[in-house]
């Protein structure tokens, strides 16, 4: 029996069968937790080993429904795991402890758990825990759907339950098709088997991370303004790549990347403007109610001059997950996303490597290192961060990925309740540094990745996030690898991107759009990084991952592909492509550049984010 | 099979003295519910598992608490342990020791650990001799051939 075949079997008979990871150092207790989780008729796999069920979890993301865990574990504290789990790998955690004490349990919610069971635990309580798995599912599904409504579905083909992500695309026009193979190809790239090929009529192109690499570096190599499908076909020199191919992708990526934005516009413009101005320090903490927290979240004093470590795949992204309260919890220390320094001086992410995310020193405060998102680690599940990568561009190294970690429906300009995103948009100083690669993708899973929106725009400009933070939840993409590309040369990108696209245009339907984007990439874990993909890759064809260029204009791109969703990609893509990916997302608001033609739906992305941007005022110095 | 009965009477008697007794709780019961065709040895397996959980902690609270700088966070986080298992086996006395014994060790009383260590020694041996002699009747009730009785 393949292990496909067993899951949807045991799907079709949810909740008997749902697969249980249960972790406990405790022998007396897990021998009865996993007597009691079979005798609830479910599928349960132990370990006393906090790091080896880490292991477990990211050698098949499809491999478990939820996680039960215990909070005092020798080898890694329950919260940390919690935040990993959560950011990686976006599944539902039920923490377990013996200690009742309001402080752990809030602790516990804080950091995402779904669900805070004392011991000893009772099989009736047991019985009950199939739902948090199903409220992710359905929020995935539901704003999955809403996105497919408003746009190509961005299915995150990772949802198990299928989220019709065949019949979406078969619905799609057929000129959203190109997206849809786009979608379909990041999901197939993932892994992700629910595309559907028959939506296509040409002969797919799959872009790998490999290829999307190559297109990024050669839409940074020609610049904004001549990155066109010809030319970058030509710089890209890959057999069998049709100029229609590069088009496509391009424009793709580019919606998606609006679609982000516009989505985190609304919802960071605290953290826009924190990511202000090149020369400004990124960290515009200061409008950022997060801020504070985040400083408080870090607990460490790694924000600001985290160096970027290899960050393993702990979230730095909070568990944005549950979609019940997309509602901005306080922020989550274990969010605090840094993305490394906004280098100030620099304004163009000369260095990719340069994103310096730092870690938060304590597990709760996950920065993800190296990802240039910053990505709200908080494990709210609740809350999906997104990060915003603010002032991705001037930083050589540090672009500040504001990481609405709750971005559902909080505005984020409120960021009060939402330390994450405060605190994301803040902190979110992508620290541009070789170490980059560090970044997992896993982090920035959960939360959608608001590009930091150099020009303060940031977050006022982008449509609420809402609607992407629920998504990002479940998209937990595993940005394992891609947080770390998301380097900042994404931002880089993004910022001449946004420079050029910067006329003003119609907005609101990209903005919809974006959003929808964005909640699209929650879905599935699966699908978000997928999704994350996807939109980074549509989105990405103008930022390049390179971050050669030097001036990318503060980033205001939103990138509303929870980085999470890039599951599939974790293993495959590199942390620094998909921080590239991420980079390119975050770019400043467009000045008011024109978007080349060959952009077409890009230009009136761009525009739209222009607009608000321009309400704003374009603080670029290109 | 009049044998088997009077064992089986033996065992529910047992069996309820012991919750009377405070020695063990509901949860317990629970344990013995879960004991099924599937999982025959269930209970012992738990209890088992306990016993050596249990010594492995006793042996490291004492020893931290022999130490000239007693580490009381460490002293704590095996009493925590302590309590979570059992608690999970319905070893209510014990539990509640750790509960005592985790006060002491917030507030650093290296006296009122060691005073609340020994009790913990003491409750764990009483419910293991206990427990012993309840998986005993038990065995020996199946080994007539009997089926051990569901106690409520």
């Amino acid at each position: 029996m393949t292990v496909e075949r067993i899951v949807s079997e045991t799907k079709d008979q949810f909740p008997i069968g749902m697969r249980v990871l249960a972790v406990d150092d405790d022998p007396t207790c897990l021998l009865l937790l996993e007597t009691l989780l079979r005798r609830c008729q479910y599928h349960v796999t132990t370990t006393s080993q906090a790091v080896t069920a880490l292991k477990m979890l990211r050698e098949n993301k499809n491999r478990f429904d939820l996680v039960i865990s215990d909070v005092h574990m020798p080898d890694m504290d329950g919260f940390k795991l919690l935040e990993l789990v959560g950011l990686e790998m976006d599944l539902p955690v039920i923490m377990l402890s013996a200690n009742g004490d309001t402080k752990l349990v809030m602790k516990g919610i804080t950091h995402g758990a779904c669900d805070y069971l004392l011991k000893p635990v009772r099989i009736e309580e047991l019985k009950n825990i199939w739902q948090h798995v199903v409220r992710r599912k359905k929020f995935d599904r539901k704003d999955r759907n809403n996105s497919d409504s408003l746009d190509k579905p961005h299915v995150d083909s990772g949802e198990a339950a299928g989220m019709g992500n065949a019949d979406n695309n078969v619905k799609l026009n057929k000129k959203r098709k190109d997206q849809n193979e786009d979608e379909d190809e990041d999901r197939d790239e993932n892994g992700h088997d629910n595309d559907d090929p028959s939506t296509q009529k040409k002969p797919r192109v799959v872009w790998s991370v490999e290829l999307h690499r190559k297109f990024v570096a050669a839409v940074n190599q020609l610049g904004i303004e001549k990155a066109v499908p010809k030319r970058i076909l030509e710089l890209m020199n890959v057999e069998k790549l049709t100029r229609e191919n590069v088009a496509s992708h391009l424009q793709a990526k580019f919606r998606l990347y609006l679609k982000r934005i516009s989505c985190v516009a609304n919802q960071q413009a605290n953290v826009a403007a924190s990511l202000g101005t090149a020369d400004s320090s990124y960290l515009r903490m200061g409008p950022l109610n997060g801020l504070g927290n985040f400083h408080a979240l870090a607990g460490t004093d790694q924000l600001h001059n985290a160096a970027f470590r290899s960050f393993p795949p702990s979230g730095v992204l909070g568990r944005l997950n549950t979609p019940s309260g997309l509602g901005i919890r306080g922020l989550p220390s274990p969010g605090t996303i840094q993305l490394g320094h906004v280098q100030n001086s620099g304004h163009s992410i000369n260095d990719p490597s340069k994103l310096q995310s730092f870690v938060p020193g304590n597990h709760n405060a996950n920065i993800l290192q190296g990802m240039p998102m910053s990505l709200e680690l908080d494990q709210l599940q609740n809350n999906k961060g997104v990060s915003h990568i603010g002032e991705l561009p001037t930083a050589n190294s540090t672009s500040v990925f504001p990481v609405s970690g709750s971005l559902m429906d909080a505005q984020i300009t409120g960021f009060s309740n939402n330390p994450l995103l405060g605190v994301t948009s803040n902190s979110l100083m992508l620290e541009g540094s070789s170490r980059q690669s560090a970044l997992h993708a896993s982090n920035l899973r959960d939360g959608v990745y608001a590009i930091g929106f150099q020009n303060g725009n940031t977050l006022s400009e982008f449509a609420s996030i809402d609607p992407v933070s629920n998504q990002l939840r479940d998209s937990k993409a595993d940005l394992q690898g891609q947080a770390a590309s998301i380097n900042c040369n994404a931002g880089k990108i993004m910022r001449s991107v946004a420079q050029e696209w910067n006329a003003p245009r119609k907005d609101a339907p990209y903005q919809s759009h974006l959003m929808s984007c964005s909640v699209n990439s929650s879905t599935s874990s699966n699908g978000a990084m997928v999704q994350l993909d996807q939109c980074l890759d549509r989105n990405n064809s103008i930022f390049h991952r390179t971050m050669d260029s030097d001036s990318i204009g503060p980033l205001n791109f939103v990138d509303p592909l929870s980085i999470k969703h890039v599951e599939a990609h974790n293993s495959a893509m590199e942390p620094s492509v998909i921080e590239k990916e991420r980079y390119l997302m975050y770019q400043s608001r467009p000045q008011g550049n024109h978007i080349p033609d060959s952009v077409g739906s890009l230009e009136d992305l761009a525009s739209a984010m222009m607009k608000q941007d321009q309400g704003k005022g374009n603080r670029r110095t290109q | 099979m009049d044998v088997v009965n009077q064992m089986q009477r033996q065992f529910v008697d047992y069996s309820t003295s012991l919750h009377r007794e405070g020695i063990l709780d509901d949860q317990f019961t629970q344990l013995q519910k879960l004991q099924d065709e599937n999982s025959p040895d269930f209970v012992v397996e738990v209890a088992s598992l306990f016993f050596e959980d249990c010594e492995k902690l006793i042996n490291n609270m004492a020893r931290a608490l022999e130490q000239q700088g007693v580490d009381f966070k460490q002293v704590d986080a095996s009493v925590h342990q302590l309590k979570g298992s059992s608690s999970s086996i319905g070893a209510v006395q014990v539990k509640n020791v750790c509960i005592a014994f985790r006060s002491f060790c917030e507030a650093q009383n290296r006296e009122g650990c060691l005073r609340c260590l020994q009790q913990v020694t003491h409750e764990y041996s009483l419910l293991k001799n206990k427990l012993q002699t309840l998986f005993r009747l038990e065995q020996q009730i199946l080994a007539a051939g009997g089926s051990i009785p569901v106690i409520e």
